[in-house]
């Protein structure tokens, strides 16, 4: 909302420095967003006369003025503008002024000096160059300077006053951020009542009245209204004999401040009445309310309407839009746009005003489905009290009357069956003050609710708010009304002293675990999006099974539609950016949510966490992301067992492992990306390792009570054993075997692999050195023996053997 | 015997002055006093001496010994100290040449800022509460005051699943579902993502994230709400901030507010990040609507409560100066090096 300050002071007189009032109205409700001086950067502009003018000797172009500017002796300028006489009455910027360079979009500082040897001491500007606009002064030239003579309020100009007041921009407009629920404050008086609390200023409200003329509406205009629901009121008056023409200046000044373009005066009421009170009006042409009724009704299947914007195709109409019709079809679509026919033209004779009250919700459901939002579409859907209808109708009569623009017939139309009851709230100071934490005396809570014209009644301690304040509904809006005009930051404040305790879940432990792990591995953290493209399964080949998502109805575009099921291909996003970017290595973990659908589609899905960690780059392999998961699953208590996997078709098939903790619980994955998924992210060269662990199972599966083990008091003996086995047998089996066979045995640790001479084809040596040890003595050269051999014995169940 | 015991200093103290090298010097002092020594064989010859001369000779033999023993550990410690330097100076580096680093890892910058939150909020006794953020309208909207035709239902700011499935918009949802299940005293803080269907630019992100907070308990106030952002503002931003708190408006909460800190850039005077105004807008916050309240079976005329909600990009972009939203969300290794 754009607030005219010199509109404001016709019911506040609020002329204190304008960062003050604007400080003042954020702190008690209405924020400020900012504010700017209308005249800014204009200076040193005056109203001139041009008394005479003379060719200019040495050009064919150019002029020289003499102009009375106010002062003792004519101001002489040169010009090349061409629509000049003696006479007129122009902008003239004086030697130092500034003004505006249109075409360049620059501040303009004129200065004295001389054009083809003779001195000129300023300049003649156009509205342009006062940074207006044509619609300003409709009769000025746009190529040419700006001339008064033809203004409607020529005779108020004043030779020698500053120009920025004489056509009315000496004006600071204050925009401010209103909120959803004051409706009542997208109006100067609505402000006006806000500025009056907050500053304790008088306020100026003054009921509109008019004359009018002798005449019965009823015999000339019927109004039905069908849908009560949706109007709750509807007021109609007629004026005639109407002179369209174009507002005065003080009115299409205030217009222009709050960002209106002035069109006639009957536009202008209607817009400036909306300003003025909040309540948008509607005026029609009589010639086409025919029959001469007013009918208010639901639109009607195959209904159609042209808006008044004339940019929008022909709307068509459904059945839950509300319309305002005359004896035929709709004329408007109640509370957002009139129709282009209906409305006021050049040649209007009788025009019927509007002013009524609709359904927030459903003007808002409207407005959508037409595709306009309007100045009064986005009033009325925020909620408007239809007391105020009354107020807005009458304004603008009164403005009516003002311009002697028609005559109003007397009466007026008011279709309003359930009128609204004041509200009436209990005031209880002491309840406030404990809901507060305050001490604010009562007589200054009363106080403070009577400036925002809230009456209070003594007798029995209630208070009722202005018709205009829907938001008031409990004893806690009375809370914050007497909290805000009190001063939010004079409350004392206070710490509550909290019953409860931080109570860290398992989960939340296991997460920072997870995380610190990850980061001293060398891992960066990402923050991916939790939607993708569909299409990113496909890229990472992940399983179709897998792909079931989530569906955004109305997402931002193909690429965000679907809520994932993997964080691979957010992660495979990642690497081929900075690979792209590069970034020839690197480490990267992010611990996201994957969102599984169960059931139908009302149902939520399943969301699970996952910890994903990706490497890629020179001295990365399989092996750096199965050693990030013993890492993480070491400390975590699990002890995992690796099988290779060769199903899941994201990973390359001789280079992927299950990880699964004892019991045989999946608990993740780690592999290398299959060679054609990278390709897909037009990765050609670089391998990509990922590893995904499951959250959930690995808390199932974590003992985080970790418990010390006494250091060993005996010394341990050391067995190297070089096996030669198949190719294709795994360390898995045979430290399995080892260990399952071993008595006395800390540790069995993979030392060398080797194939080539002295090895049979189809064959590899392994060699594994063994730690043994007792806890309750020396073990004996015997007793080791002992372990190795039955060792050996087992292995070459499974023909393996020792090497020779 | 005297004389050749002067003349065995005189000669041994030349000698290890002469001696160029630790081994020398340890060689010397076999030869000089070791049991096959020059010095013992003097020893030895003592028996020959009268009662009266041997303990004078003794002594005499003695101050000798004491006498080479020591130049001849000063000599060493010399030499020792001569071939240190010596080494030292043949092992000279390059020092500016660059230092071995472990490549260390990192959590995300907005992570950084959450976890700050979540000590401090820990720390007054908050815990933290999870929940979904595909979620169901009435714990997003419906229960929070905002009725099914209210402008932020709109579809221009949510993501619909169905008509009665989205993504959360705030985190508010979360504390809905505590009430629901938990009787007060409650204190909890719900952090996570929040959706919202705005184009990706340098303010604007679909996904993004809050971290809310709720306290319900017997006669909480909005004194209190005041105090526990004042503390939580000087905890993350220092002693010296002020915070102001401005009336809003939201559908959940009443009285509301919006909470300001005092620039940290410029104190308070005015300066191009808080365009000029001295203050920089935190968070949103309010008393808890006693409808909200009775929605989630809980007492209003018992109990009250108060919310806030802080969102965490515009935190954590003000605290590292980063002046586009979308760094956040690239991933890129040189950015999330720098943290």
């Amino acid at each position: 909302m754009d607030l005219s300050m010199k509109w404001l002071n016709d019911y506040v007189k609020a002329d204190m420095p304008i960062k003050e009032f604007a400080d003042g109205m954020t702190m008690s409700g209405s924020k400020v967003e900012t504010y700017r001086d209308l005249s800014e950067p204009l200076k040193n502009i005056v109203v001139g006369k041009v008394i005479k003018i003379e060719k200019h000797a040495d050009s064919e172009k150019l002029w020289i003025c003499q102009l009375d500017v106010g002062k003792d002796a004519p101001v002489q300028i040169v010009t090349a503008a061409q629509n000049l006489y003696e006479g007129a009455v122009v902008p003239v910027v004086l030697d130092g002024g500034v003004c505006i360079d249109r075409h360049n979009n620059t501040v303009m500082k004129i200065k004295k000096g001389k054009l083809r040897g003779v001195e000129s001491f300023g300049m003649m500007c156009s509205f342009d160059e006062l940074g207006m606009e044509n619609s300003d002064f409709p009769y000025a030239s746009p190529d040419g300077i700006l001339i008064f003579n033809e203004d409607p309020d020529f005779d108020k100009f004043v030779i020698g006053e500053d120009v920025t007041k004489a056509v009315g921009i000496d004006d600071t407009v204050v925009e401010f951020e209103i909120t959803n629920n004051r409706p009542d404050c997208l109006s100067v008086i609505g402000l006006a009542r806000e500025a009056h609390a907050t500053f304790r200023l008088p306020l100026e409200l003054k009921t509109p009245e008019f004359k009018g003329v002798d005449g019965d509406i009823n015999k000339e205009l019927s109004v039905t209204v069908e849908n009560g629901k949706l109007c709750s009121r509807y007021m109609a008056a007629k004026v005639k004999d109407i002179k369209i023409a174009p507002s005065p200046r003080w009115l299409a000044e205030r217009l222009r401040a709050s960002g209106v373009r002035s069109i006639n005066n009957f536009v202008d009421i209607t817009n400036f009445v909306m300003l003025e009170y909040g309540h948008p009006m509607h005026a029609f042409d009589a010639r086409y309310v025919e029959g001469n009724k007013i009918v208010v009704r639901n639109a009607k299947e195959g209904e159609s309407l042209k808006l008044l914007d004339d940019k929008t195709p022909e709307l068509k109409l459904s059945e839950d839009m509300l319309v305002i019709c005359n004896e035929k079809e709709p004329m408007a679509l109640a509370g957002v746009m009139g129709g282009l026919n209906s409305g006021i033209s050049e040649d209007t004779n009788e025009v019927i005003f509007e002013s009524a009250c609709f359904d927030g919700v459903n003007v808002r459901r409207t407005a959508k489905k037409a595709g306009v939002r309007t100045e009064s579409s986005s009033r009325f859907e925020k909620g408007l009290d239809p007391e105020n209808a009354k107020n807005a109708l009458y304004r603008a009569l009164e403005l009516v009357e003002l311009l002697g623009c028609g005559k109003v017939v007397r009466n007026v139309i008011d279709v309003y069956p359930a009128v609204k009851e004041p509200k009436r709230l209990k005031l209880d100071p002491e309840w406030i003050n404990n809901f507060l934490g305050a001490n604010i005396p009562e007589s200054e809570q009363i106080e403070s609710l009577k400036r925002l014209d809230f009456v209070y009644d003594e007798t029995d301690k209630t208070v009722t708010p202005p018709a205009v304040r829907i938001d008031i509904e409990r004893p806690c809006d009375l809370a914050e009304e007497v909290a805000r005009i009190y001063g939010y930051n004079r409350i004392e404040s206070t710490v509550p002293k909290l019953a409860s305790h931080n109570i860290l879940t398992p989960r939340e432990i296991l997460t920072s675990k997870l995380i610190n792990i990850m980061t001293a591995q060398g891992c960066r953290e990402t923050m991916t999006f939790s939607f993708i493209s569909p299409k990113g399964y496909e890229k990472c080949r992940i399983d179709e099974s897998e792909r079931k998502s989530v569906e955004i109805m109305n997402p931002l575009g193909e690429d965000t539609s679907v809520m994932r099921t993997s964080l691979i291909p957010s992660m495979m996003e990642v690497v081929s950016r900075n690979i792209n970017n590069r970034t020839l290595s690197g480490r990267f973990f992010e611990i996201g949510r994957e969102y599984h659908p169960i059931g139908d589609k009302n149902e939520l899905p399943a969301e699970k966490e996952v910890l994903i960690c990706t490497v890629y780059g020179d001295g990365e392999d399989f092996f750096t992301v199965k050693g990030i998961a013993e890492e993480v699953l070491d400390k975590c208590g699990v002890k995992p067992v690796f099988t290779a996997l060769r199903s899941n078709r994201s990973f390359h098939t001789g280079r992927c492992a299950e990880i699964t903790a004892e019991g045989g619980k999946v608990i993740g994955v780690c592999g290398e990306i299959h060679p054609l998924a990278t390709e897909n992210y037009g990765i050609d060269k670089t391998r990509v390792y990922m590893l995904v662990i499951r959250l959930e199972e690995l808390l199932e599966c974590s003992d985080p009570d970790v418990k010390y083990t006494a250091l060993p008091r005996f010394p341990a003996s050391v067995r190297d054993l070089s096996l030669v086995c198949d190719a294709d047998v795994s360390n898995g089996e045979i430290s399995g075997i080892i260990s399952k066979n071993a008595k006395h045995l800390e540790n069995v640790r993979l030392f060398d692999i080797y194939t080539g001479e002295q090895i049979p084809e189809g064959k590899k040596s392994l060699s594994y050195k063994l730690t043994f040890r007792k806890a309750d003595g020396t073990l004996t050269d015997e007793e080791c023996d002992k372990a190795v051999g039955k060792i050996i014995n087992a292995l070459s169940e499974k023909n393996i053997t020792l090497r020779t | 015997m005297k004389e050749q015991l002067d003349n065995i200093q005189k000669q041994a103290l030349a000698e290890i002055q002469n001696a160029s090298d630790i081994k020398s010097v340890d060689d010397l002092k076999i030869r000089l006093l070791g049991k096959k020594g020059e010095l013992t064989a003097i020893l030895k010859q003592m028996g020959k001496l009268s009662a009266e001369e041997r303990p004078v000779i003794g002594q005499l033999a003695n101050e000798v010994r004491q006498v080479i023993e020591t130049d001849i550990a000063r000599r060493r410690e010399q030499l020792k100290n001569l071939d240190t330097e010596r080494r030292l100076k043949k092992e000279v580096i390059d020092v500016t040449l660059p230092g071995k680093r472990m490549e260390q890892g990192g959590r995300h910058p907005l992570n950084i800022v959450l976890d700050e939150l979540k000590e401090i909020f820990k720390g007054m006794g908050y815990s933290i509460v999870d929940g979904p953020e595909v979620e169901e309208t009435k714990y997003v909207f419906d229960m929070l005051n905002t009725d099914e035709g209210h402008p932020a239902r709109d579809m221009q700011d949510t993501f619909y699943i169905t008509d009665k499935i989205l993504l959360r918009t705030q985190t508010s949802s979360v504390q809905i579902r505590t009430m629901l299940k938990t009787a007060p005293p409650i204190a909890v803080i719900s952090p996570g993502k929040v959706y919202r269907n705005d184009s990706v630019d340098a303010t604007h992100s679909p996904i993004f994230h809050q971290c809310e907070g709720l306290v319900v308990d017997k006669g909480i106030t909005f004194g209190d709400l005041k105090g526990t952002i004042e503390t939580f503002a000087k905890r993350l931003y220092g002693s010296d901030v002020k915070i102001r708190f401005r009336p809003h408006h939201f559908p959940y909460t009443e009285p509301s507010a919006e909470a300001d800190f005092s620039c940290f850039k410029c104190g308070g005077k005015g300066c191009s990040l808080c365009k000029g105004e001295g203050w920089i807008e935190l968070l949103g916050c309010g008393i808890v609507h006693p409808q909200v309240l009775l929605n989630c079976g809980i007492d209003p005329e018992v109990y009250s409560g108060f919310a806030f909600g802080v969102g965490l990009e515009r935190l954590a972009m003000m605290r590292y100066a980063i002046d586009d939203m979308r760094l956040l969300y690239e991933n890129d290794l040189r950015f999330l090096k720098q943290f």
